[in-house]
């Protein structure tokens, strides 16, 4: 029985009704076998952190007894299927999709029907199959990075024995017509079927559903677009199924419930009519398709169905009258100019349109007594309702930023009329009696100010003063200038692990001088527990973790509020207390093996088998690259995720939570970045060396120049923790040969840098008061350094050390070949010691070659850098160091030559209690 | 179309019975487990029936020619234990592949020999492959349920050192049995996927599940159906059940599991359930009259012995099985 009799037979059915059926089959524990006279398969989405905050808090807090009552109330809610997604930043996405697989495998009640792996990362993909005994689904894989890498992963998925869901998606973009639809979804096929020999009955194509009735003519035939292609997919694509998230059709309609939950009704019911066999569909927003009014239904298949020009005006229309709350539609966009002023000036705030908002100032300055009331009436009441929208989670971060905007400029044209005032007032009157006084500063040694300044503008919009140091801010003027300016509250912030001691120190100093002000810890590196365990115990005063920009604000009232404010603090403390002793408890229960112990189980590769490739050409080697070639290696999620917008691209652009605000920014974002390209805002410096290399000693990493000899020496530190059998204590020296194997290794090491004339214009934004531009280029320029250090070691893998320059073997040596190496970095999980990049600075005379500095604490300025290590070994991985023990960093102080004392400090989140 | 496929289609082919059940009467001591050359070894050794393989290969070889003369089609491979990981409780990590290829190498030897003699029935060898004695999908420990024992990539590399060694060895087929865990079975079918394409070979490959009790679900909780789909994704020779239970009692998860495939189907059941003293006491005359059943309501495609049985009872099971014709393919709903 070769392939050819069965793709024979695969092509000669042209007719659906002759076909001989072959059935989507899945299992859990039970097997879900999904014909054609199957109803419409409801996949359960709450087990999703990108779409479930509750999931998400339960997972974070790794309350998973908790998550799995979720899944367990989805399958007994008749879901008979489940999702279930780890996209988010803060989570380990691999360790947590393993667990909660591990775990749900453990009852039977949810194991019984099959699962979908969703992630956008192909590791955590990976990571579930291996854990799933059933046949699952994986969600999703699409063209989109290349034909190459789709092929890899169908073939992997096939061996582990999934289903897969296929979005219509390629090099070019997301598939939004009838023909770029059926184009994709074609070529996919065909590659799965013919080059995979995937069974083309366990594909799913999930065709987009996006929004209709959005007043775009491109989008009016969103819906019926998809349902052709859904029709012309059931029966062109042999056994293929369709998949859709359908709540997204009728995302404009938010806030129309009737509409909305009609609307996925039609939908639902026409997808089907047309051969959409299963998909995600929440049983909340779905009204009973015959039990829609005729007329209403009439309007809304209008839309769908594409039947008039002017379907979604006479729907809106219509929308009105039988709407239950309110709603804003395009036509009435700019009708919101004959209304009154306050209601103007608060539209223009909440909607951050600055176009008109000097003239409403104007207007209301000539309404109010003296200039300073214009703020503290008509902008105050604007601003209350996008602090209460925002706090309601009806606005979103970039929209408030949007908010500040205008505020600024208002309060810009106002402030000469006030000047002018004050010149004619006796003093102490006049000026606005702000809320609270609130510092702000990202602590010394630390360069990264993005959320820092988000939490200042949220701060600002509601009332507060904000008094902002800036970055790299030493402990004695934040004290100084606390006192000097009588704050209210400190903030501080940091993104590197040495902040987190920075900020002890000053807690302590805070304590040591008996001041009494409460200080707000935020920051990517902090932590509740670490606030909790370290920082909260070494001050009298309040201290709080935020790392919320919408927290924030709430907090800072509740201690400032003299009502709440004592009991706020009590119960903060007694949180903290108890989160410490649960902290403290559990730490005790970890077993660490001695350093000696740990080198003996070090990770052993094969060397007696492993050759290296020799690099090129070894030596130190400055880089450039275009802002343009740097384009197509910027990923996006972390740049939504710095607007406080959760979720992976692309997905988040039709998230129906945050995919309106999530399309506005990006939109934003790819203006700003068109520009910022063609005007060359950024410079982009790198430097990149490769050396000759052993391993020394078990844990160093000797580096020789071209005559071998030894010029410096890498420090890495070994995991510690007790492993289970046969799982070794690594650390980044065992994926470099020993020097005793005889074989001469290499290693790697970069910096690069797209931060230069991001302050600069960053300051150009912020003079014209716009803090909104001035966070978005940060934010480009971080993910463009980002991009850099992606696009350089491709160029190390492929050409300068050659040793993956298989990139055009054939796609089975792919499989193999490809992706080998990492590039971890000083400061992260494998190698927290920010002390290599002074090592790494020498080696790559990173400072003359690149201009980036490192400062006191080892950050690198510009903020916008990337450094690192290369290590070419196919086992090399990413890992997590842990916890190490006090004998270990006894060893690395010798090592390094430095006290115990520093040894300590540099180490001290790695080192266990 | 290999050799074995052809045969299939013109009867019922038989597999061998039991090894352990045979090794036992041979009374085999620490001493003669050892064989001279683990006469120093630092551990016991005694009960690690594949490592007779090398030290008393004349009865490894022996046992195959009984099973032959008793009219079996294929022998399976004394290799029921042979990973890193089942090998790990006697220390011998590092001896697997040996193992492995000198116990396919004998049965293979054994083989050939009846093949040369009887060239209208051609003999054949499959590579046994085990469970190992962890499970990828269940926690040892009831007190932490996300904890494992083992992981997917741990058992696939054990596998794939397994898979390379019996065909290394000569077998003609690869057999994953007594699977209780079917993720472990899926870390085995990822590492012959993998072979098989590295080597660009087409092995057949035998997968046989095991229903632990009349729950009528495997150990690690699947129904026959799902266990069927779980293994689906990649082809196969033949699906079926071994062990745990005797013919009487598998029955019915066969007819499911025809009910719901059109591949060949194949069942060793055991020698009925274990009597107090964990002894099989089914008799070969018994046995043959429940296969009948089996082959009356043309259940099977493969039809051999579990723990318990003998040549006794492989004898009289093929002359049975001589008397019908095949289970037919395409006949599922």
């Amino acid at each position: 029985m070769g392939k050819g009799n069965t793709e024979e037979q695969r092509y000669n059915d042209p007719l659906p009704e002759d076909r001989p059926p072959r059935p989507l089959k899945l299992s859990g524990l039970e097997p879900l076998i999904i014909t054609p006279e199957s109803n419409f398969i409801n996949i359960g989405e709450r087990t999703n952190v990108t779409g479930s905050r509750r999931f998400l808090r339960l997972v974070k807090e790794e309350k998973y007894q908790e998550a799995l009552d979720v899944a367990r109330a989805q399958v007994e809610g008749g879901a008979q299927i489940i999702d279930i997604n780890m996209d988010e930043g803060m989570i380990d996405g691999v360790q947590a999709m393993t667990t909660f697989l591990n775990l749900i495998a453990s009852e039977p009640d949810i194991a019984r029907v099959p699962v979908v792996i969703d992630s956008s990362k192909w590791e955590i993909i990976e990571a579930g199959l291996k854990v799933v005994q059933g046949k699952c689904i994986v969600n999703s894989i699409s063209l989109k990075e290349g034909e190459a890498l789709f092929i890899k992963h169908a073939r992997t998925i096939r061996r582990y024995g999934a289903a897969v869901i296929v979005m219509a998606f390629d090099e070019v973009g997301q598939a939004d017509t009838y023909e770029r639809r059926i184009a994709i979804c074609k070529r996919s096929y065909d590659i799965l079927v013919n080059k995979v020999s995937f069974a083309p009955e366990d594909i799913i194509f999930d065709p987009n559903i996006f929004p209709v009735g959005t007043g775009m003519d491109e989008h009016r035939k969103n819906a019926i677009d998809f349902f052709r292609a859904t029709k012309w997919i059931r029966e062109n694509l042999p056994y293929a199924n369709v998949s859709g998230g359908v709540s997204n059709v009728s995302f404009s309609f938010r806030g129309n419930n009737v509409v909305r939950e009609a609307m996925n009704a039609a939908f639902l019911y026409h997808a089907v009519q047309h051969g959409m066999n299963m998909g995600i569909v929440n049983p909340e927003m779905l009204e009973v398709y015959d039990e829609i009014s005729k007329e209403l239904l009439v309007h809304i298949e209008d839309v769908l169905l594409d039947r008039r020009d002017d379907a979604t005006e006479r729907l809106l229309d219509y929308a009105e009258q039988v709407k239950d709350s309110g709603k804003t539609s395009e036509k009435k966009l700019q009708e919101w100019r004959n209304e009154g002023l306050q209601e103007r000036i608060t539209h223009a705030l909440v909607k951050g349109v600055d176009e008109f908002i000097e003239t409403d100032v104007e207007e209301a300055r000539t309404q109010v007594d003296r200039p300073i009331e214009v703020i503290e009436t008509y902008l105050m009441n604007g601003m209350n309702v996008v602090g209460d929208l925002f706090g309601s989670g009806k606005m979103f971060l970039p929209q408030v930023v949007k908010s500040a905007r205008v505020m600024k400029r208002a309060v810009a044209y106002l402030l000469p009329f006030i000047e002018e005032e004050k010149k004619n007032l006796p003093a102490g009157e006049g000026g606005s009696r702000a809320v609270g006084k609130i510092l702000m500063a990202t602590v010394k040694g630390d360069v990264h100010d993005i959320g820092k300044n988000i939490v200042s503008v949220v701060l600002g919009c509601n009332n507060y003063e904000v008094v902002d140091l800036g970055v790299m801010v030493p402990p004695e003027k934040i004290i100084q200038t606390a006192i000097d300016e009588n704050v209210d509250i400190i903030g501080l912030s940091g993104l590197i692990t040495p902040s987190l001691d920075e900020m002890v120190y000053l807690a302590k100093e805070l304590d040591k001088l008996s001041i009494r002000i409460p200080v707000l810890i935020g920051g990517a590196t902090t932590s509740r527990a670490h606030t909790a365990v370290k920082i909260a115990p070494a001050y009298r005063e309040t201290v709080v973790h935020v790392n919320d920009a919408s927290r924030a604000v709430t907090v800072a009232s509740n201690l400032l509020n003299e009502k709440t404010k004592v009991a706020y603090c009590r119960s903060i403390r007694e949180e903290y207390d108890k989160l410490r002793e649960g902290f403290l408890n559990r730490s005790k229960v970890k077993e660490y093996l001695d350093i000696e112990e740990a080198r003996k189980n070090k990770l052993l590769l094969d060397w007696d088998n492993y050759r290296p490739v020799v690099p090129r050409k070894t030596g130190v080697y400055k880089i450039e690259a275009s802002l343009e070639e740097l384009l197509d290696y910027i990923d996006w999620t972390p740049f939504f995720r710095t607007w406080d917008l959760h979720g992976k691209y692309p997905e988040i652009l039709t998230d129906p939570v945050v995919g309106e605000q999530a399309r506005s920014l990006y939109d934003d974002a790819k203006k700003m970045l068109e520009v910022l390209v063609r005007e060359r805002w950024l410079q982009t410096k790198g430097v990149y060396g490769l050396f000759p290399a052993n391993q020394v000693n078990d844990d160093d990493i000797a580096i020789y120049d071209e005559n071998g000899k030894h010029t410096e020496t890498l420090l890495t530190l070994r995991q510690q923790s007790k492993k289970n059998k046969r799982a070794a204590n690594i650390a980044l020296a065992d994926f470099v040969a020993p020097e005793t194997s005889g074989v001469r290794d290499y290693v790697g090491a970069f910096c690069v840098t797209t931060g230069f004339g991001v302050e600069e214009k960053a300051a150009a934004f912020e003079k014209e008061y716009d803090d909104y531009n001035s966070i978005m280029v940060k934010a480009l320029a971080d993910r463009f350094a980002e991009a850099f250090a992606e696009y350089l070691h491709k160029k190390v893998r492929t050409e300068f050390w050659g040793y993956d320059s298989g990139e055009d073997l054939t796609n089975e040596e792919l499989i193999r070949e490809s992706y080998k190496g990492i590039r971890p970095a000083p400061g992260y999980p494998a190698c927290p010691d920010h002390l290599e990049k002074n090592t790494l600075w020498r080696l790559l005379h990173a400072e003359e070659n690149t201009g980036v500095r490192l400062t006191e604490s080892l950050a690198m300025w510009p903020a916008s850098s990337v450094s690192g290590y290369y290590f070419g070994h196919p086992e090399s991985k990413y890992f997590g160091l842990g916890k190490i023990k006090d004998d270990q960093v006894a060893d690395y102080a010798v090592r390094r030559g430095i006290s115990v004392d520093e040894a300590r400090k540099w180490l001290n989140p790695n080192i266990a209690d | 179309m290999s050799a074995i496929q052809t045969e299939l289609q013109k009867r019922i082919l038989v597999l061998d019975g039991a090894m352990g059940t045979m090794l036992q009467q041979y009374d085999f001591t620490e001493e003669d487990f050892r064989g001279e050359r683990f006469k120093d070894y630092a551990h016991p050794l005694k009960g690690n029936n594949d490592l007779l393989s090398i030290t008393q290969p004349e009865a490894i070889a022996e046992i195959h020619v009984k099973y032959f003369e008793a009219g079996a089609d294929i022998v399976e491979t004394n290799t029921f234990s042979g990973t890193t990981i089942a090998m790990a409780d006697y220390h011998m990590e590092d001896l697997v592949y040996e193992l492995n290829y000198e116990s396919a190498r004998i049965a293979r030897e054994v083989a050939d020999r009846f093949t040369a003699e009887h060239p209208q029935k051609p003999r054949f060898v499959a590579g046994a492959i085990g469970p190992t004695n962890r499970t990828a999908s269940m926690s040892p420990d009831v007190n932490d349920p996300g904890y494992r024992a083992i992981t997917f990539d741990q058992l696939r590399i054990a596998y794939k050192l397994q898979v390379e060694a019996l065909i290394d060895g000569g077998v003609d087929i690869l057999l994953v049995e007594t699977i209780f865990d079917t993720l472990n079975a899926k870390a085995a079918l990822f590492a012959i996927e993998e072979v098989k394409e590295e080597r660009g070979l087409d092995t057949p490959v035998m997968v046989s599940g095991t229903i632990t009790d009349a729950s009528g679900r495997t150990l690690s909780g699947q129904t026959v159906e799902a266990f069927l789909i779980s293994i689906s994704h990649i082809s196969l020779l033949s699906v079926g059940f071994n062990c745990a239970l005797g013919a009487d009692q598998l029955k019915p998860y066969l007819k499911r599991l025809g009910q719901n495939t059109d591949l060949n189907i194949s069942a060793h059941p055991n020698a009925g359930l274990p009597n107090a003293f964990g002894e099989y006491d089914e008799t070969p005359e018994e046995m043959q009259a429940q296969i009948r059943e089996y082959l009356e309501d043309n259940l099977v495609n493969i039809i051999g012995g579990c723990c318990g049985t003998t040549p006794a009872h492989i004898r009289l099971v093929a002359e049975v099985a001589a008397l019908y014709k095949p289970r037919k393919l395409g006949m599922s709903a």
